[in-house]
């Protein structure tokens, strides 16, 4: 509270303002509180923050082209890749004189990798010129240019040097259009070809089917909350036992247990052929597809569903339901109208969690999704360890969590995050 | 607001029975909820029509059960409980047309209280603009008008439980249950709400069952009360005959202040028992449950019934010595510990008024009583 009067500040006794007082009276509090936590703050920066920022980080930074051939980037700038000719003698000369540096230095296979995401073919272009141009000199050997073209005729090609040209500035949005079935060409973005177009379908599946999950952990996880939330507290605990056991067992052995189930020759479609229900010869697939990855993620996510909405139906006292059939209302009424608002903000927080989870989800679609059924994880995850295209990989990875907090933002403006209740 | 019959809304049990003389009926009701135990034994219980009848007894002694059993969220394992004649045993809740205020009000917090009010209509499915008369209505007879835009969650305690009152009544229920609904509130609200309460209950000519564990809120409020022990109505009676004329040691002891002596019957006649107490003196006594010479009895008297003023006492009245042990003056009233007949428990109390003597503790005094307000109880 501020003394508006024309008094001034509200002075402490020795005659400094109250608020500098109070607040240095405090800061012994603050800094020992901080000490506390200290521990725990540089643990998340440095394992949390900083490989997050770097990640972000990564889908826009572009170093490597303007690090390995700096002379060839200078050189290039005042060409136009649009008037139909090579770059002079100039372009050549300084590109050799990186490329001598580079080769000795091993950095020209990167460099050619990353290029290749851009034009197929760069890659070996790079690798096999570099085995020749390791014994030049740059002063000696010079002109370069019928040297270079002599040695791969892709050094005789306008596109490669336009290519380079695009993508030497050293920061580039061209993982970002690769991320949504765009590329970045010498002429400004353009799409795909048809049959690399695979990360939008990706992205619209992983959505749709967490979705689709999250429903099906609601449907299958409100009942069971409300149970454990109406036993006694005995039966409830037994109950609460059985929800997290599948918390205590391996996420790769549930998954695979599920594959026992699933498969052609598994468990469920031996009773169902047993049964008669099935013919042998017309067995149902029900993995290695969306079915499959559906059913397996809404099993493993069912807990962080169930939850948070019992902690949120426990604190729903059973005279509410009493008093509303007091009232006069049905059984259906009575829960429709009085119970299940009041449970909403359960809902609402288990959706929440089991949706961000299943956006993310990777080990799972992976073991039992086969083609159809994987998520856009899988792709980054194919990024990161198998094509190491890790600026792409970033880049897929900024756009998820851009969504994850479009929708996070979405819910507050509709439901209110504070009507979420995790416990 | 004037009462109408539930019959309107299309409640089917509740068929016009004013002829009927019980109201509320039960019937050798029996409730247990483990197969072993008996949580109401054997209840008999008869109300007309318009009656406040307070259901009073320690926890544990089945009174809030019963309570349920009328409501219906509780069914009874033997008997029959009528409502205006009809059964009611296979009636589900929402069909019995029975108000109900719940001990924590149980007022729906995602509702506003204009809506948790119109919450019976609707579901009666009643017209818009009829629904808003009798919420205004019902809010203006608790006097919280202005207050049908709030939550539940911005009200008082004492405002949430006039909101619940009128909740149970803007249907226009011709019974209302009410267990413990003043337990959440200060002594101060308790008592104002004590009043509200039964002139609502008056104006309306509604029949109201209260739960309470709370004697003077009993008392006070009641037509009768129905003292519950162990399952049983220990005694069903106005208050005052409640206080005066305990049935049994249970609801002596129950009810108000009272002092306990202990004896053997010497003789009964005319009305009259002459008590030997176990210090060997011998006291007149009204015979209450007590019925032959050598039975045990526990000897009654409430403290403001206790005499020391010898010329207030009857000619010839048996008197016993005391000792004073401790005098408080509380006020309006003396109240005084005696040791009489080896019991130092014995309280009397007396009005402060200028000619009475205030004691002085070791002083030896002789009391007495009139020997209707000492009754002989069941030991």
């Amino acid at each position: 509270m501020t003394d508006t009067t024309d008094t001034g500040p509200v002075l402490a006794a020795d005659g400094t303002p109250l608020k500098r007082s109070l607040a240095r009276a405090l800061r012994m509090q603050k800094m020992r509180a901080l000490a506390l936590i200290a521990p725990l703050l540089l643990f998340v920066l440095i394992t949390f923050v900083v490989p997050i920022g770097q990640m972000l980080w990564r889908s826009v930074e572009n170093d490597i082209v303007a690090d390995t051939l700096p002379l060839t980037v200078v050189a290039l700038a005042s060409w136009d890749g649009n008037s139909g000719e090579l770059p002079s003698e100039e372009v050549y000369d300084a590109f050799a004189r990186d490329m001598i540096v580079a080769v000795n230095a091993k950095q020209h296979t990167r460099l050619g990798t990353r290029l290749n995401y851009e034009k197929t073919g760069i890659s070996s272009l790079f690798r096999k010129s570099g085995r020749k141009i390791k014994k030049w000199d740059p002063v000696e050997d010079a002109p370069f240019k019928e040297k270079l073209i002599e040695v791969h005729d892709g050094w005789g090609d306008i596109e490669t040097w336009r290519t380079i040209q695009a993508h030497s500035s050293r920061v580039t949005g061209g993982y970002f259009l690769n991320a949504i079935d765009m590329q970045k060409t010498p002429d400004g973005p353009a799409a795909q070809p048809e049959d690399k177009r695979i990360l939008i379908k990706l992205f619209t599946r992983t959505l749709i089917m967490s979705m689709i999950i999250t429903c099906s952990c609601i449907v299958l996880g409100y009942p069971v909350a409300w149970i454990l939330a109406n036993l006694p507290m005995r039966s409830a605990n037994m109950l609460m036992i059985l929800v997290l056991l599948p918390f205590w067992t391996s996420l790769l052995v549930r998954t695979s247990a599920w594959k026992v189930m699933l498969q052609q020759q598994g468990v469920i479609n031996d009773v169902l052929v047993w049964l008669g229900l099935v013919s042998d010869s017309a067995r149902l697939i029900m993995i290695n597809n969306q079915f499959g990855t559906i059913v397996a993620m809404t099993h493993i996510l069912l807990p962080f569903m169930i939850l948070p909405m019992y902690s949120v139906m426990q604190t729903i006292p059973p005279t509410y339901l009493r008093a509303a059939k007091s009232l006069g209302a049905t059984n259906w009424t009575a829960f429709w109208r009085v119970y299940f608002p009041q449970s909403v903000p359960g809902i609402g927080a288990g959706s929440i969690l089991v949706f961000i989870l299943s956006i993310g989800y990777y080990i799972t679609p992976e073991i039992v999704g086969g083609t159809k059924g994987v998520f856009i994880s899988n792709r980054i995850a194919y990024h990161i360890s198998s094509s190491l295209n890790w600026g792409l990989a970033a880049a897929l990875g900024t756009i998820l969590l851009a969504v994850v907090l479009l929708l996070y933002w979405c819910y507050d403006r509709i439901v209110g995050i504070d009507n979420v209740k995790l416990g | 607001m004037r009462h109408q019959t539930a019959l309107e809304y299309g409640e089917p049990i509740l068929a016009d029975t004013s002829s009927t003389d019980a109201f509320v009926e039960f019937e050798r009701v029996q409730k247990s909820y483990d197969g072993e135990i008996l949580v109401v034994k054997d209840l008999n219980l008869s109300m007309p029509r318009g009656e406040f009848l307070t259901m009073l007894g320690p926890s544990g002694s089945g009174k809030t059960t019963t309570l349920m059993m009328l409501a219906g969220f509780e069914t009874a394992t033997h008997g029959d409980i009528r409502l205006g004649g009809i059964s009611i045993n296979n009636i589900p809740p929402h069909k019995r047309g029975i108000g109900m205020v719940f001990q924590n009000y149980a007022l729906f917090p995602h509702m506003t209280v204009a809506e948790n009010l119109s919450f019976p209509l609707e579901v009666r499915k009643m017209g818009k603009s009829e629904r808003e008369a009798k919420v205004k209505r019902a809010l203006d007879m608790v006097q919280m008008g202005d207050f049908g835009g709030r939550r539940p969650a911005q009200l008082s305690g004492g405002q949430q439980q006039r909101i619940a009152l009128a909740r149970a009544l803007v249907f226009e229920a011709e019974l209302v249950l009410m267990d413990e609904p003043l337990g959440a509130l200060d002594k101060q609200l308790r008592e104002h709400m004590q009043f509200e309460i039964k002139r609502i209950a008056d104006n309306l000519g509604i029949t109201v069952v209260y739960v309470t564990h709370d004697q003077t809120e009993a008392l006070t409020m009641s037509d009768r009360v129905a003292v519950f022990d162990d399952g049983r109505i220990q005694q069903l009676a106005p208050p005052d005959q409640l206080y005066e004329a305990p049935e049994n040691s249970f609801v002596a002891q129950f009810i108000g202040e009272n002092n306990t002596l202990e004896g053997v019957i010497k003789e009964i006649s005319g009305g009259r028992a002459l008590v030997e107490l176990d210090d060997g003196e011998l006291i007149d006594c009204k015979p209450v449950n007590v019925s032959k010479p050598g039975e045990r009895t526990r000897v009654s008297i409430r403290p403001e019934r206790v005499e020391y003023n010898k010329s207030r006492l009857q000619e010839g009245a048996h008197t016993l010595k005391a000792e004073v042990l401790e005098f408080i003056y509380m006020g309006d009233i003396f109240r005084t510990r005696l040791r009489v007949a080896g019991n130092d428990e014995f309280i009397i109390k007396t009005r402060n008024a200028p000619d009475v003597e205030r004691l002085v503790p070791g002083q030896q005094i002789e009391i007495g009583w009139l020997p209707d307000d000492c009754r002989a109880l069941d030991a």
